[in-house]
């Protein structure tokens, strides 16, 4: 068996305490042991790549360096915050931490992109649906954190901001098509990713405060699309597989969510357009 | 890793409907943690980006990568603690529950 190989079984198995674990969060009395499988199975899917990035003979001490700074500060942040966090502020956390995750997916096709911006039309459109989708949720779930948090939660709406959102969703889409025809250019992927961030500002602002957990799983099942994205552009099928999981399974608990709460999904993410004026108006 | 395009969706399809599957009926208290476990999986970006270090280069690449590992990292790391402290909020649910015992046939703490 080659490093390759015993790569490979390691993320299968990471992959499937993945799905393990997410299955045994179904009831309450396993939901602890399914988060830990799950947690067990992510360390090993991260050493088994740590191992064959380092066997690859690729990496400088530059680029561990780099990594490595950035991963143990990143890790420190979250172990502080998760640890530092009030019960009652956990889901503005969980939003927080699901804004970076889908930053970092978005990052990735951004940088693989600017290293190799010759795409066959395969990784282009997952590059471009990476970058969208990233962006989205990460300002999106800012915006869903600040809301939790109490900063603005009612509805914010102003006068043209269906126009922007508009003309905004045009540029992500035109650019977006730019670049899978082959622009060979980053910057035109920069504008998808600007775009993006404020179509993701744009969805969140208009809706209520009461409807953000709901919003929240969406956009958690979005950055769960969005790594499975990055796992097209990298070919790697651990991200794919995680990412493609967490989008499904996060799409079934957002409409059980909603359900829970007698709304529709449709109409949390469309209502905002309807009821922003009225929530504004009262609000004052 | 590489396993071509139409390889890489055969695995994308399977995996979704997978995800479809997993989750059945969930009693609405977990919903959030549910949501939280989710969130740390998706955590598995870090992978990407380790793998992404490795061919990175110039100031940019490095600025990118730097910002991706500490956001993967945070998402991965904080993901499964939090999910972790609000797991073990609902094990200690029980508790007062046979603390006070005086109507014994009423069982509110759902401890399936």
């Amino acid at each position: 068996m080659t490093l390759d190989d015993g790569v490979r079984v390691a993320s299968l198995i990471g992959a499937s305490a993945f799905v393990l674990g997410l299955h045994l969060m179904n009831s309450p009395a396993t939901a602890r042991r399914g988060n830990q499988l799950s947690a067990a199975g992510m360390t090993l899917a991260v050493v088994a790549v740590l191992v064959q990035v380092g066997h690859g003979g690729t990496m400088s001490a530059t680029r561990w360096l780099v990594l490595l700074c950035g991963a143990l500060l990143g890790a420190a942040a979250g172990l502080y915050s998760a640890r530092a966090v009030a019960m009652t502020s956990m889901p503005q956390l969980v939003s927080l931490f699901n804004a970076v995750g889908g930053g970092a997916a978005a990052l990735i096709a951004v940088a693989d992109y600017q290293h190799h911006p010759q795409v066959s039309s395969g990784t282009g459109i997952a590059s471009v649906l990476d970058v969208l989708i990233g962006c989205v949720t990460f300002s999106g779930s800012l915006i869903a954190a600040a809301k939790l948090q109490g900063y603005w939660s009612q509805p914010v709406s102003f006068p043209g901001s269906r126009l922007m959102s508009s003309v905004l969703a045009l540029a992500a889409v035109a650019a977006g098509v730019w670049v899978i025809a082959g622009a060979d250019n980053a910057w035109v992927l920069l504008i998808v990713a600007l775009a993006a961030t404020g179509l993701g500002i744009g969805m969140v602002l208009p809706i209520g405060g009461a409807d953000m957990p709901v919003v929240i799983s969406l956009l958690n099942a979005f950055t769960g699309t969005a790594v499975a994205m990055a796992g097209f552009v990298l070919s790697n099928a651990t991200l794919t597989i995680a990412g493609a999981l967490v989008g499904a399974s996060g799409g079934i608990l957002t409409k059980l969510m909603a359900d829970a709460m007698n709304r529709s999904v449709v109409s949390i993410i469309a209502g905002g357009f309807g009821t922003g004026a009225v929530g504004l108006a009262a609000a004052p | 890793m590489s396993t071509g395009f139409v390889g890489d969706l055969t695995i994308f399809v399977l995996a979704l409907l997978v995800g479809f599957e997993v989750i059945s009926k969930v009693p609405a208290t977990l919903h959030t943690p549910l949501m939280s476990g989710a969130n740390s999986i998706h955590g598995v970006v870090l992978v990407g980006v380790i793998i992404l270090s490795g061919f990175v280069s110039g100031p940019l690449g490095y600025v990118l990568t730097f910002l991706a590992a500490a956001f993967a990292a945070a998402n991965v790391v904080g993901g499964y603690v939090v999910t972790d402290r609000m797991l073990q909020m609902f094990k200690k649910r029980p508790v007062p529950v046979k603390a006070a015992p005086p109507h014994a046939g009423v069982e509110p703490g759902d401890d399936r």
